[in-house]
C-alpha cells in the first residue's frame, strides 16, 4: 500500500504544488492529470524517492520509503521521460541490462518474448541509436513484461507509441492491475485501463 | 559475485568496446602530450631522465581527468543514472563498477603504455619498472576520486572545466608520491615509502570515494 501525504514541492523559488495526498491499495490505478508544468512528473520522481519532498511524506506499508529504501525500490517500477537505454547497446542488450539491475535475471529468451509482446522483436538486434522515439519507448517498456514489482509508476508511458501499442500496454496494464498490482500514470490521451479502483489525481496551481 | 554490479561492469566495458575511438582519445593524449616535452626540452638525457617522472604522472592525470566528464554525463542524460539510484542494490556498489570500469579503459592503458614513453626519456631500467608499479597503485585513486568531482558537477554548465578545478588539486598527493617513487629509484634510494603511501591513498579511495560519488550523484539528480 502506498500513502502520500501533504506532499509539497518546490523547484527554484515556485510551489508547484502542495498538500497532494493519495492512498492506493492492491489493485489501484491512480491518474495523475495536470497541464503542462504543473508537476506531475516531480510528483512521479517524488513518490519513487528521487525528489525530497519539500513538506509531507510518502510511505510504503506504513513505513517512510527512506527508511526501508531496499524493501521499497525491489518492489518498485519506474520509467520516467528518459529511456535508460545505451545508444550503443542493442535492444536485447539494453532490455536485460535494465532487468538485471532490478534484480531481474532475464534470459535472452525471456527479453526476447518481452520484446515480441510490445512487437518490436525485429529491432532485437539493432543499436538502440538506430531506433525511433518511439520504437525506443517501446524497449524500455518492453521491461514491464520481465518486471516482477507490484508498483508501478510511468511517466506518459503512452507518448510516441502507435495506436496498436497502446493498446498493447493498457491491456498489460491491465493484468498487472488485476493481479493485484498498483499503477500510477500521468497522460494526455484518452487510454481506458481497466482496474478495479481507479483515482483520479489533478494537480492545478 | 553480485549480478547487478557485473551487470553495471559489463555493460560499460561493453560500451567502451564499442565506442572504442573514446579510448584512443585518452591514450593519444598521454602520449602526445609526454612527447612533446623531449622535443621542447632537447637531447639532453640528463635534463629529460630529472624531468621525466614529474612529466610523465602529470600525463597520467590530465589523461585521466579529461574522460572524468564523461563517466555520469551520458547515464544522467539517457535515464540510466535514474534507473540506477533506484536499483535495489546500493549505489555506491555500482558506482564502484563503473569506477572500476573507467580505470580499465583509461587507467590501465596509460600504465601498459608507460614504459614505452619512459624510453624517450632515457630512463633505466630500473626506474620504468617502479613508475609502472607506481601508476598500477597510484592511477585506481585518480579515477576513484575523479568519481566524486565528476559526480559533484553532473549537470552544471562548463562541467569539463569545473571538474578540472574540483579534482587537480585533490590529485596533488597521488602526484607528489607517483613522482618521488620514480625519482628515488633514480638516486638509488628506496621506493618503497613512497609506493606504500600511494598504495594507502588507492585503499582509503577504494572505500570512501564509492560512498562520497552516490552521495553526490543523489544531489546532482534532484
Amino acid at each position: 500500500m502506498l500513502v502520500a501525504q501533504g506532499l509539497a514541492c518546490l523547484r527554484g523559488d515556485r510551489l508547484l504544488f502542495k498538500n497532494v495526498g493519495f492512498e492506493l491499495n492492491a489493485g489501484g490505478l491512480l491518474y495523475v492529470l495536470g497541464e503542462n508544468g504543473s508537476g506531475k512528473s516531480s510528483l512521479l520522481r517524488m513518490l519513487c524517492g528521487l525528489l525530497t519532498p519539500e513538506e509531507g511524506a510518502v510511505f510504503w506499508n506504513g513505513k517512510k520509503i527512506k527508511e526501508d529504501a531496499e524493501q521499497y525500490l525491489s518492489n518498485l517500477t519506474y520509467l520516467g521521460h528518459l529511456n535508460g537505454l545505451k545508444d550503443d547497446l542493442t535492444a536485447l542488450e539494453n532490455l536485460q541490462t535494465n532487468a538485471r539491475l532490478a534484480g531481474v535475471e532475464a534470459s535472452e529468451q525471456a527479453a526476447m518474448a518481452a520484446l515480441t509482446a510490445i512487437g518490436i522483436a525485429r529491432c532485437a538486434y539493432l543499436p538502440a541509436r538506430v531506433l525511433s522515439q518511439g520504437q525506443k519507448r517501446r524497449v524500455a517498456l518492453a521491461g514491464l513484461w520481465l518486471a516482477n514489482t507490484s508498483l508501478w509508476i510511468l511517466d506518459e508511458p503512452f507518448a510516441a507509441l502507435d495506436v496498436a501499442s497502446v493498446e498493447v500496454l493498457a491491456t498489460r496494464l491491465g493484468e498487472h492491475i488485476a493481479e493485484g498490482g498498483m499503477a500510477i500514470l500521468t497522460t494526455h490521451q484518452d487510454v481506458t485501463v481497466n482496474a478495479k479502483h481507479t483515482q483520479t489525481l489533478r494537480l492545478s496551481k | 559475485m553480485n549480478g547487478a554490479w557485473l551487470t553495471v561492469l559489463t555493460r560499460d566495458l561493453l560500451q567502451a568496446y564499442r565506442r572504442r575511438s573514446d579510448i584512443a582519445t585518452t591514450l593519444f593524449f598521454f602520449v602526445i602530450v609526454s612527447s612533446l616535452f623531449p622535443l621542447g626540452v632537447g637531447s639532453d638525457s640528463a635534463i629529460l631522465s630529472t624531468i621525466a617522472p614529474g612529466v610523465l604522472w602529470v600525463a597520467a592525470l590530465l589523461a585521466g581527468m579529461i574522460s572524468l566528464s564523461r563517466l555520469f554525463a551520458a547515464d544522467f542524460a539517457d535515464g540510466a543514472l535514474e534507473q540506477m539510484l533506484l536499483s535495489p542494490q546500493p549505489l555506491s556498489l555500482l558506482v564502484s563498477a563503473k569506477i572500476l570500469a573507467h580505470w580499465l579503459v583509461c587507467g590501465l592503458p596509460v600504465v601498459l603504455l608507460a614504459p614505452m614513453i619512459g624510453l624517450q626519456y632515457a630512463l633505466p631500467s630500473e626506474a620504468i619498472g617502479i613508475l609502472v608499479v607506481s601508476l598500477l597503485l597510484g592511477t585506481p585513486a585518480l579515477s576513484l576520486i575523479g568519481a566524486i568531482g565528476a559526480a559533484l558537477t553532473l549537470g552544471a554548465r562548463g562541467s569539463g572545466l569545473l571538474v578540472a578545478l574540483l579534482v587537480l588539486p585533490l590529485y596533488i598527493p597521488v602526484l607528489i608520491f607517483g613522482s618521488l617513487a620514480v625519482s628515488a629509484s633514480q638516486h638509488g634510494m628506496s621506493p618503497q615509502a613512497h609506493l606504500s603511501l600511494l598504495a594507502a591513498i588507492s585503499l582509503l579511495a577504494v572505500v570512501l570515494a564509492p560512498l562520497a560519488t552516490a552521495a553526490a550523484l543523489r544531489i546532482s539528480v534532484e
